[in-house]
């Protein structure tokens, strides 16, 4: 049998007094798919951050294809054939496909024989991987699903022989996922070596041949695909059984906290987003909003919030008027017992230059609790920081750690504490799991069926159907910026997709 | 993944870093002194001995500090909320009308002591409504500051000349300056100060203003990183976006930063006015606005940093007058080139060395990890 395509020998890494990956021995086969899953901070992006040579380990020895190497930094790591398809894309917006692909790797001093050879490549890369992009479309202009196709055509292109996809489907619609998996298997049939990783145990069971489980930062187990089953990798992972659908009583829906009436938004640029929406939310029930990404749900969520300004229409927080038109205060919808768990917490729910506990106080820093004075009570933030860490289990458990330091999933966490915490009456919650281990899903949604269950009225806008069909009491689906359905938890997935493809609304035009 | 490589020690980060950079910039204004055919290491002793060697030095080292303390506050209260006050010379001139205001009115009848508080709020006030324009313009309509802030030290200039010379002026003098301010409207020189570490100030005009540029700074580290205003700052200055989700509104808080950052650079005027000329003139603040930025950069917007960094500077203006005093060849513009380049590598390019150093670190911790099984702490 040839040499293995990767085989991490004993790699070892440290933050400070946090030990990321511990003594790492990790073997993955040539032409296979390879997951790798493990809860949140558990060091999976650590470890292949060194393997691609954004950090360098501390001791250990990588061998690729058999030969061991030192990864000293991305360029080096490109040279070994090694590809990385980041989270957050890695693109020019304003350059086209094909000047994003040849980015770095122009080939000659004069620009125009350079991209007529990476055209002709493009071409060929293409056709023989079916990833269909127009190499003159402008990146901006692309749905996000086509930006990582151009981001894995950019591997290839460099020569890419083994293909690191960190959290790839986080962004992508269920069908956009669906074809990425495609991609991913005819790669490995010819002869690629794919790295993958999710926290969506179907995922992996779906697309990978063998899979790795870490837990705080070793390689717990390695199994192949095939042996063994979801439950069993969930409680890897946790150390625990995990439950993987939340259970709930009856909704006991009392009087109406939230009721939105005709609300209409425009981006700035004029065009419709939200369309004539009139919804409400009572106490004791969750109201979920599916939808695929982009259909209007974050501009709905914002305004309710107070963070953008309708054009029409109204909304009333506890039968009282928000002032939609004039962009309400978020501070004042606050004291009003609004809470709002943005979908975008890197810029919007959090300030990741901030230490945690300052980010444990955002939005909330007005209260007298926080404060003495003109000045911040740090004592009593901090104290209070330390109360929800350990609460919500946060990790590591240090709220003097710069925000952008913690991983993904507990960076969610400190949101959801700050909010959650505060017992409002109404919270909106946008992506609560995005990037969130099954663990942490599991807590995270009791939470929100707690809230519930102690008469909150609970708003719930998820791209994920599973998230919205296990939680919601009742479902509305948005569609090209209008409601277009409402059907209760029971309905059928099938029939749900459809709505959210809008294709009753094709039918009815026709 | 916006670090890639291992975070440095704090030390080596706020010291070795910023003293790197300095050795550069003085290694090439080193060759520069070389290139007009004098000897850089007896400048550099010049320098030294000039800024540090007698007591006069040392005052008219501490007395430039001054200045650039309150104009590097000046711009690092702003840069705290992402807003790049360029106009620190303007907001100083038009301070210089406060303290004029106080000192003329009030320094002939009332005693130093009750003058002086009440300059320090004219002089801030002066120089937070001067900045209140441009804040307005960027907060309302998103003209930028970096744009109006520069257009307004011109405006500021030309009132100056004005008032200064139609109104100000009394008819007996020929140069553009008011009259010397009565009794109260002189402040105490600091020569005690110096006195009791054995040093003879003699007529350098180090006084009380310093003091209270040193209180200033400490206000400012307790206003940015102690009270909810400076959180709000931080947060705007962070992320815009965030601020706008947590309630903090824009306009009010891009006014307020921006008229705090006037005040601070207004309050500058209190040193040459008050302190050393006991009269308003024309020139007052000499380029003091514009060193206030490469003081904030050099000194990362902290305020220690930025007294550190503003007695530098000091060193720079005051050594430096001597060297272009002992040595023929170098002048008062060869002077200006040394600081360019301090300028240059300590704010411009100050991340030039990092990634090199963070290898060089990262090296080290490799080696102590092989000797020293378990290491704890990183360094910050
Ligand atoms: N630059 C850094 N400085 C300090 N600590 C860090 C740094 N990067 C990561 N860590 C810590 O290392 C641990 C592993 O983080 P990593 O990002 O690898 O987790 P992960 O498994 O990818 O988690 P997630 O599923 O949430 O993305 C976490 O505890 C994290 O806080
Ligand atoms: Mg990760």
């Amino acid at each position: 049998m040839s040499a293995a395509a990767i085989e991490l020998i004993g790699v070892d890494k440290r933050f400070g007094s946090v030990h990321a990956n511990r003594d790492i021995h990790l073997t993955i086969e040539k032409g296979t798919i390879h997951g790798i899953i493990g809860e949140n901070g558990a060091g999976k992006s650590t470890l292949m951050s060194i393997l691609y040579g954004f950090y360098q380990a501390d001791s250990g020895e990588i061998r690729i294809n058999g030969k061991s190497t030192k990864i000293t930094d991305p360029n080096a790591a490109i040279g070994m054939g090694i590809g990385m398809v980041h989270q957050h894309f890695m693109l020019v917006e304003n350059f086209t496909v094909l000047e994003n692909v040849m980015l770095g790797v122009e080939g000659a001093p004069l620009l125009k024989k350079g991209i007529a050879k990476a055209r002709a490549e493009l071409k060929r890369l293409e056709q023989e991987y079916e990833l269909d992009v127009d190499p003159d479309a402008l990146i901006e202009e692309l749905p996000v699903g086509l930006q990582q196709r151009v981001e894995i055509l950019k591997a290839l292109y460099r020569g890419a022989e083994i293909l690191v996809l960190d959290e790839p489907t986080g962004v992508l619609t269920p069908p956009e996922a669906d074809h990425l998996f495609r991609i991913l298997e005819q790669l490995r049939d010819q002869g690629k070596t794919i790295i993958l990783i999710t926290h969506k145990l179907r995922e992996i069971m779906a697309a990978t041949d063998n899979v790795s489980v870490m837990r705080q930062g070793s390689v717990v187990a390695t199994k192949k695909t095939s042996e063994t089953s979801v439950e069993e990798l969930a409680e890897l992972m946790v150390g625990r059984r995990v439950l993987l659908r939340v259970q709930k009583g009856e909704a006991q829906p009392g009087e109406v906290k939230l009721s939105v009436e005709n609300l209409t938004v425009r981006d700035s640029r004029g065009v419709i987003m939200v369309d004539n929406a009139s919804f409400n939310v009572r106490a004791g029930e969750i109201v979920g909003i599916a939808g695929v990404a982009g259909n209007g749900q974050s501009q709905l969520i914002e305004t309710i919030a107070g963070i953008r300004a309708a054009v029409a229409g109204r909304v009333l927080l506890d039968g009282q008027l928000i002032d939609i038109m004039g962009a309400a205060d978020p501070g004042e919808l606050r004291d009003r017992g609004l809470a709002h768990v943005p979908e975008d917490r890197h810029h919007m729910g959090l300030v990741l230059a901030f230490e945690e506990y300052e980010n444990s106080i955002l939005g909330y820093h007005d209260d007298p609790l926080y404060l003495k004075g003109p000045f911040l009570d740090i004592d009593a933030i901090k104290a209070d920081a330390r109360k929800k860490i350990e609460k919500y289990d946060i990790r590591p458990g240090d709220p003097n750690l710069k925000t952008a330091n913690f991983s993904g999933g507990n960076q969610q966490k400190i949101v959801l504490a700050r909010e959650i915490e505060r017992d409002p009456g109404v919270l909106i919650i946008g992506q609560p799991t995005r990037g969130v281990d099954v663990g942490a899903i599991e807590f995270i949604h009791k939470r929100i069926i707690e809230m519930r269950d102690a008469g909150k009225a609970v708003l719930l806008v998820s791209v994920e159907l599973d998230e919205i069909r296990s939680l919601s009491d009742r479902i509305l689906v948005m569609f090209a910026g209008r409601i277009v359905g409402e059907r209760d938890a029971e309905a059928d997935e099938g029939e749900l997709g459809c709505l959210m493809a809008g294709v009753e609304q094709l039918e009815a035009a026709e | 993944m916006s670090q890639p490589f291992a975070k440095l020690p704090a030390w080596a980060d706020y010291g070795l870093l910023p003293l790197i950079n300095l050795i550069v910039a003085f290694f090439v204004a080193g060759l520069v002194v070389l290139l007009v055919g004098e000897s850089p290491i007896e400048a550099a002793v010049l320098m030294v001995k000039g800024a540090f060697g007698t007591g006069d030095g040392v005052g008219y080292t501490l007395y430039y500090a001054t200045n650039f303390i309150f104009t590097g506050l000046c711009v690092a209260v702003a840069f705290h909320c992402g807003l790049f006050n360029i106009g620190g010379e303007g907001q100083a001139y038009i301070g210089g009308l406060g303290v004029a205001f106080v000192g003329l009115g009030l320094g002939d009848t009332l005693p130093w002591w009750i003058v002086f508080p009440l300059a320090i709020v004219a002089s801030g006030i002066a120089g937070a409504l001067w900045a209140l324009i441009p804040a307005w313009l960027q907060a309302r309509r998103g003209s930028h500051v970096v744009i109006t802030t520069i257009m307004f030290n011109f405006i500021a200039a030309s009132i100056m000349v004005y008032i200064v010379v139609q109104i100000l002026k009394p008819m007996n003098i020929q140069s553009p300056e008011t009259r010397v301010f009565g009794a109260g409207g002189q402040l105490p020189s600091l020569g005690w100060l110096l006195n009791a570490v054995g040093l003879n100030m003699r007529s350098a005009p180090l006084n009380l203003s310093f003091l209270i540029a040193l209180v200033a700074a400490f206000l400012v580290w307790v206003l940015i990183w102690r009270t909810k205003l400076g959180y709000e700052i931080r947060t705007m200055g962070f992320s815009p976006k965030a601020a706008r989700y947590a309630g903090i509104s824009e306009l009010r808080i891009i006014i307020i930063t921006m008229m705090i950052s006037g005040a601070l650079a207004g309050m500058m005027a209190l040193n040459p006015i008050m302190g050393a000329q006991h009269r308003l003139q024309l020139d007052f603040v000499a380029g003091a606005g514009f060193v206030g930025i490469a003081v904030a950069l050099m000194g990362r917007s902290h305020p220690v940093g930025i007294v550190l960094a503003a007695i530098l500077f000091g060193m720079l203006y005051q050594g430096g007058a001597e060297i272009a005093f002992d040595m023929p060849n170098i002048s008062r513009d060869m002077i200006v080139i040394i600081q360019g380049l301090v300028i240059l590598f300590a704010g411009a390019l100050e991340h030039m060395f990092r990634p090199t150093l963070q290898r060089i670190f990262h090296g080290l911790s490799l080696k102590k990890d092989q000797t020293v099984p378990v290491i704890a702490g990183g360094g910050q």
